[in-house]
């Protein structure tokens, strides 16, 4: 395995004040790791720095990131002049683009609703569309901040069981800011922590694919999680983790 | 599967919120609610009628004819409707009002074109880039300040008083709601869509075709209708200043031999001609945006 992204003392600040102190981060490729941090601690500033969408800010460091790289936003940002297809296939080149289109359609989920105009999709389907539109670039890194974030509880875990199939299928290496500790153990390899703008700290997974083993690692690793982030409800880590991890 | 069990057994942190009540106790009161799909909502607007439109202007025909009927209103103030009716009938049998309405639409739509063409291309060029946005939008917006009529004698001076001088008072007059409306689409796009384009590698060409131009639409749209009255306004004072043809021309002879019906007749022909090309641009615009979710649609 090599690093498909390696950032060395990334600093990013607006109007003098520093939001990434200093962030040091391999991604291997294929790996899949999550980014919680509060509210306001610079996780999307890093994401976007990633994603060369960070001009107003400033800041040194070096870091390498891969040629393909997509991104999933927050809001699923279709165009709304554009049907479901077309949205997938925007910008992407080759003859076949429409026919790739439909197959990262039909992965999704969403095969016949190639022509449905985006306000017509619930808001579970058109982020199904954005992650249709992210892999059928078949990306070397995957940059997601907060997509579940605007998606009811049932639906996200749908949207879990989705996003690790198609992980298989498209084996990107992933980075998913998320507040949702649960999500983060649930999906990732790694769990990294960004405090002070800085890593704080960088935790492996290692969940057993199934059984009482798996649910104990998770305990285990929620309660670390929570208690790190003193499970101040501001962090967005909601009631139900809080009486777990305390009961 | 076994997956999925798991997080619903682990992760019911993720039911962040308290689940919605499915089951309503019986003893809380309850509200029936109709249930017909497609009645109307409860703020905003009805499903409109097709004909809703009609009602006003058909209304206003009704008192003008009750009026004229019951002999308050004095026909050399404003004939009866029948009476305009009757001219236009006249007039369309000697050819007169078919040849100076050709003549007229003809030039409206000239102007049009090219006062289009101009809003357009001005309002990309002062849109999208910053230098064009200091060169012209200062300039526009001078020239929204100078009526018209100011500026018609400058026009004959540089035109003469043939068809171009016409033409280049009406795509005067039509290009500032172009621009004014565009550009101000233009300025609008959402920077969400801008990264977008970013993340997805558009070139400038294509972020152009399917992000700028798509987004501007309801913008351009909205000008031309402006646009399309301005175009009949400016008509209207052309060719009542200066011409041998066209219904202005044809307004302004009949006054001068106080003929009010066949003045009647070209306000109406006017009215209609409106009334029709609006309906025509609205109806482009229904094509155009059906993507759109809006509250008239
Ligand atoms: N364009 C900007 N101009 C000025 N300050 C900014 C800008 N973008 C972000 N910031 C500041 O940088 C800090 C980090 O913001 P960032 O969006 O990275 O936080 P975050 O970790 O993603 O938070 P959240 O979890 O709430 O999304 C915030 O204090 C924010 O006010
Ligand atoms: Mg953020």
């Amino acid at each position: 395995m090599s690093a498909v992204v390696s950032i060395r003392g990334l600093t990013r600040r607006f109007t003098l004040k520093g939001i990434l102190n200093g962030i040091d981060l391999d991604i291997q490729e294929g790996e899949f790791v999550a980014l919680l941090g509060r509210s306001g601690s610079g996780k999307s500033t890093l994401l976007r720095a990633l994603a060369d969408l960070d001009h107003e800010a400033e800041g040194e460091g070096e870091y390498s990131v891969p040629d393909r790289i997509s991104v999933v936003f927050q809001d699923a940002r279709l165009l709304p002049w554009k049907p479901v297809l077309d949205n997938v296939v925007l910008g992407l080149r080759g003859p076949d683009a429409r026919e790739r289109g439909r197959r990262a359609l039909a992965e999704v989920e969403l095969a016949g609703r190639e022509e449905a105009w985006p306000h017509e999709l619930s808001g579970g389907e058109q982020q199904r569309v954005a992650l249709a539109r992210s892999l059928v670039r078949e990306p070397q890194l995957l940059l997601a901040d907060e997509p579940f974030g605007a998606l009811d509880a049932l639906t996200r875990i749908r949207m879990h069981a989705l996003l690790r199939r198609l992980r298989v299928s498209h084996d990107p290496a992933v980075l998913l800011v998320t507040h949702d500790v649960a999500e983060a153990i649930e999906l990732a390899d790694r769990i990294v922590i960004l405090e002070d703008g800085r890593i704080h700290r960088d935790i492996t997974v290692n969940l057993p694919a199934e059984g009482e083993a798996r649910r104990e690692r998770f305990a285990e690793l929620e309660e670390e999680l929570l208690a790190l982030f003193g499970v101040r409800s501001d962090t967005g880590v909601g009631h139900g983790e809080r009486e777990r991890a305390q009961g | 599967m076994n997956s999925l069990t798991a997080i619903d057994a682990n992760a019911g942190s993720a039911l962040t919120a308290p689940p919605p009540a499915v089951t309503a106790r019986p003893e809380t009161p309850r509200r029936a609610i109709p249930s017909s799909a497609g009645s109307g909502r409860r703020l905003g607007l009805e499903k409109a009628s097709r004909f809703g439109w009609a009602l006003g202007p058909f209304l206003l025909v009704l008192y003008w004819s009750v009026l004229s009927y019951t002999g308050f209103l004095d026909p050399r103030t404003l004939p009866a409707p029948w009476v305009a009716v009757d001219t236009a009938v006249d007039l369309v049998r000697t050819g007169r009002l078919q040849d100076n309405l050709a003549i007229s639409a003809w030039r409206a739509f000239q102007g049009l074109l090219l006062g289009s063409g101009v809003g357009l291309v001005l309002a990309l060029l002062s849109g999208l880039s910053l230098l064009g946005g200091y060169v012209i939008d200062g300039v526009v917006q001078l020239k929204r300040g100078v009526p018209v009529l100011a500026l018609i004698p400058f026009m004959i001076l540089w035109f003469g008083i043939g068809e171009v001088m016409k033409v280049s008072v009406i795509a005067v007059t039509v290009f500032v709601p172009i621009y004014v409306h565009t550009h101000n689409a233009l300025r609008a796009i959402d920077i969400k869509q801008v990264e977008l384009a970013e993340t997805l590698g558009l070139t400038h060409l294509e972020f152009i075709r399917h992000v700028v131009l798509p987004g501007a639409l309801p913008g351009l749209l909205l000008g031309l209708r402006f646009g399309v009255t301005a175009s009949w306004l400016a008509l209207v004072v052309v060719e009542q200043l200066n011409a041998s043809s066209g219904i202005g021309y044809m307004v302004t002879l009949a006054r001068n031999y106080a003929q009010t019906d066949v003045m009647l007749v070209g306000l109406i022909v006017y009215a209609l001609l409106g009334l029709g090309s609006d309906a025509l641009v609205r109806l482009v615009q229904g094509r155009a945006l059906r993507w759109r979710r809006t509250l008239a649609a």
